[in-house]
């Protein structure tokens, strides 16, 4: 903008008065419309930093809690299978409730978006519940408590056709099995 | 379905250098070869023996609406609209007035006569070349009425393979999961279908989720996934007897079954523990054979029709690509290394080429490479589609294709298309619910 305005008043000496307003009014409109997208894309990014990392999920909306505190879900980037600082956080508040709750068994449904082909997905959300059980199991909970079933793309939580959409399916969810 | 009686009554068995048409079937045919379909003709007595059992009108003029069909729809033939038609079908059935076919631009002519004989039902259908003025070919077949339409795909592959040199695809059935429901809450039905879209059935009620259906090339039995009681294990089916059997009961998730090209063993993907590698299965000893070891995801395997290598997808290159490798597991290669990521791979029943699933910046495109990845070819593009299966005559690929759902979910739809290998004559499949997952039986006769 700084730029803009030098211009203006090199050109005041040689135009007439109506054609400095008239430029003043465009450069003004211009300003306008520029701070307007500064303010608009600002408005996008931070909602999509509010939701995603990278391409990872970072949100609530989905996720369901198995008890107080302890949510029972962990999202991954496309195509991966490692656990994310999140992720691992989540699974030691898993951990330590299944430590507290020592009859419980449960099952970890791994689940991928609806860009791949069927029966790789398969595959990868089959890997990603194993993350998840490999991680429980450092934190000592045995693998007997512990099953995995995948679901590759077959069960959606959200049905669009977006980033956000996708970010939210490719997931690994710890579901109470007794 | 099976019972059909195969008679062949005459035979006029012409020398192929006498014919002045031929199909080029090898590239994208843009000038479809002008054929006229005389309806077959029938004699009221027959006609209405028929009309009893079948409740359709007039049969002769419905098995030729078959073969008119499924001449279309091959994209190789043009079948000239009947109005045009100056001979009437009994005449022209004994001798064509070639002049007459010739002036509405008839280059090939099919008649044919239907009847009721001993309560069976009889067809004899002829081929003539317009041009030359000569018969091409003569046969009958006789058996059970409601076989009705299966002659009339029996008529089009014997045409198809008389015009173009190949075997045809007609005379064969299509087995899919049927979808329905939101797309969260989908619920999967095996189905069957004839090629065409007719005799649709349910095979499964849709209580538990069912994936991946394969035919068995050498019959009509086929593996597929089940979720039975939420273990993912691969089952057999006979079509026949309804019989059901869990065939890959390992202490894990089983999936992406194929059979054999003998029919004997099925190989799959077995996973545990976060690592899927291939298994066989002999169906009659029930051995079980492990063939590929590698920490990394292996799945989709497809044999090549000798049964002596496997093609299969991987992601031990960090993404997924095809490799192929000997039916032992030994001599592991990578093939595919163009730009993107690669799935699907299944292996041409002619065994030159194998057809695949590519996903590139966002599109996923349904394409061939020769077997030693050279020669890659994108037949189509889309928003998301994939599970290419071969007709058996290697000509043809179906898969499915889904669409994009708008900004609030809405709009999922799951459809089979079918696309030639030349990348021409792109068409939706109809079926009555969503579709996804098809497979393609080999020729039911012969």
């Amino acid at each position: 903008m700084k730029h803009l305005i030098s211009c203006e008043k090199v050109l005041i000496r040689n135009i007439d008065q109506g054609a400095i307003m008239k430029l003043n009014k465009i450069l003004k409109k211009a300003f306008l419309v520029t701070v307007a997208c500064l303010v608009l894309s600002a408005c996008a990014t931070s909602k999509k930093t509010g939701q995603m990392q990278g391409d990872v999920y970072t949100g609530t909306d989905t996720v369901e809690y198995l008890a107080s505190g302890v949510p029972d879900r962990v999202f991954f980037a496309t195509n991966e299978t490692v656990l994310t600082t999140a992720a691992r956080e989540t699974l030691r508040k898993q951990a330590a409730w299944l430590r507290k709750n020592s009859d419980l068994t449960i099952v970890l449904e791994g689940h991928a978006d609806e860009r791949g082909t069927r029966e790789y997905n398969l595959a990868l959300g089959e890997r990603r519940a194993n993350s998840a059980k490999d991680y429980l199991m450092t934190y000592g909970i045995s693998s007997d408590r512990i099953s995995v079933l995948s679901y590759g793309k077959e069960r959606p939580v959200d049905s669009g056709s977006n980033p956000l959409a996708w970010s939210k399916n490719r997931r690994s969810v710890t579901v109470k099995a007794n | 379905m099976i019972r059909i009686l195969f008679i062949i009554l005459l035979l006029v068995s012409p020398i192929r250098a006498f014919a002045l048409i031929e199909v080029d079937i090898t590239r994208g045919n843009l000038n479809p070869l002008p054929v006229a379909v005389s309806p077959l003709s029938i004699d009221e007595n027959s006609r209405k023996s028929f009309e009893k059992i079948i409740e359709k009108k007039n049969i002769g003029s419905e098995i030729s609406l078959i073969v008119e069909n499924n001449l279309k729809t091959s994209g190789l033939f043009n079948p000239l609209n009947k109005d045009a038609f100056l001979q009437a079908p009994d005449i022209a059935n004994l001798k064509p007035r070639f002049e007459d076919w010739n002036l509405i631009k008839a280059q090939a002519l099919i008649t044919g006569k239907v009847s009721f004989i001993n309560e069976k039902l009889r067809v004899e259908f002829r081929l003539w070349d317009v041009l030359a003025g000569k018969e091409m070919m003569a046969l009958a077949f006789t058996t059970v009425p409601n076989n009705w339409r299966r002659v009339g795909h029996i008529i089009t592959d014997k045409v198809y393979e008389r015009l173009t040199g190949e075997k045809g695809y007609f005379d064969t059935r299509i087995i899919y999961v049927a979808e329905e429901g939101p797309k969260t809450k989908r619920i999967k039905k095996l189905a069957i279908m004839d090629q065409d879209g007719a005799n649709n059935k349910f095979l499964t009620l849709g209580n538990e989720l069912v994936l991946t259906p394969r035919f068995n090339p050498t019959s009509q039995m086929v593996t597929y996934l089940s979720y039975f009681r939420n273990l993912p294990r691969v089952y057999l089916l006979d079509i026949e007897t309804g019989m059901q059997e869990v065939v890959g009961d390992f202490p894990g998730m089983t999936f992406a079954p194929r059979f054999s090209p003998d029919g004997k063993k099925i190989i799959m993907s077995f996973a545990k523990d976060g690592n899927s590698d291939i298994y066989t299965m002999d169906l009659e000893n029930r051995i079980v054979e492990k063939i590929s070891n590698h920490p990394s995801i292996d799945t989709s395997p497809s044999y090549s029709p000798d049964g002596k290598y496997i093609c299969f997808n991987s992601d031990r290159s960090g993404y997924q690509q095809i490799y192929i490798m000997n039916s032992d597991g030994s001599n592991v290669k990578r093939i595919s290394f163009g730009n993107g990521l690669y799935g699907t791979p299944v292996w041409s029943p002619r065994g030159d080429l194998i057809a695949f699933t590519k996903l590139h910046k966002g599109k996923f495109y349904i394409g061939v490479m020769r077997t030693d990845g050279s020669g890659e070819r994108l037949l189509t593009e889309n928003f998301y589609q994939e599970a290419p299966s071969w007709s058996p005559n290697g000509r043809v690929l179906i898969f499915y294709r889904e669409t994009k759902t708008d900004s609030k979910g809405k709009g999922f739809s799951a459809k089979l298309w079918s696309i030639d290998l030349t990348g021409y004559n792109e068409r939706l499949v109809d079926t009555p619910t969503d579709a996804s997952d098809p497979s393609w039986s080999s020729l039911l006769s012969n």
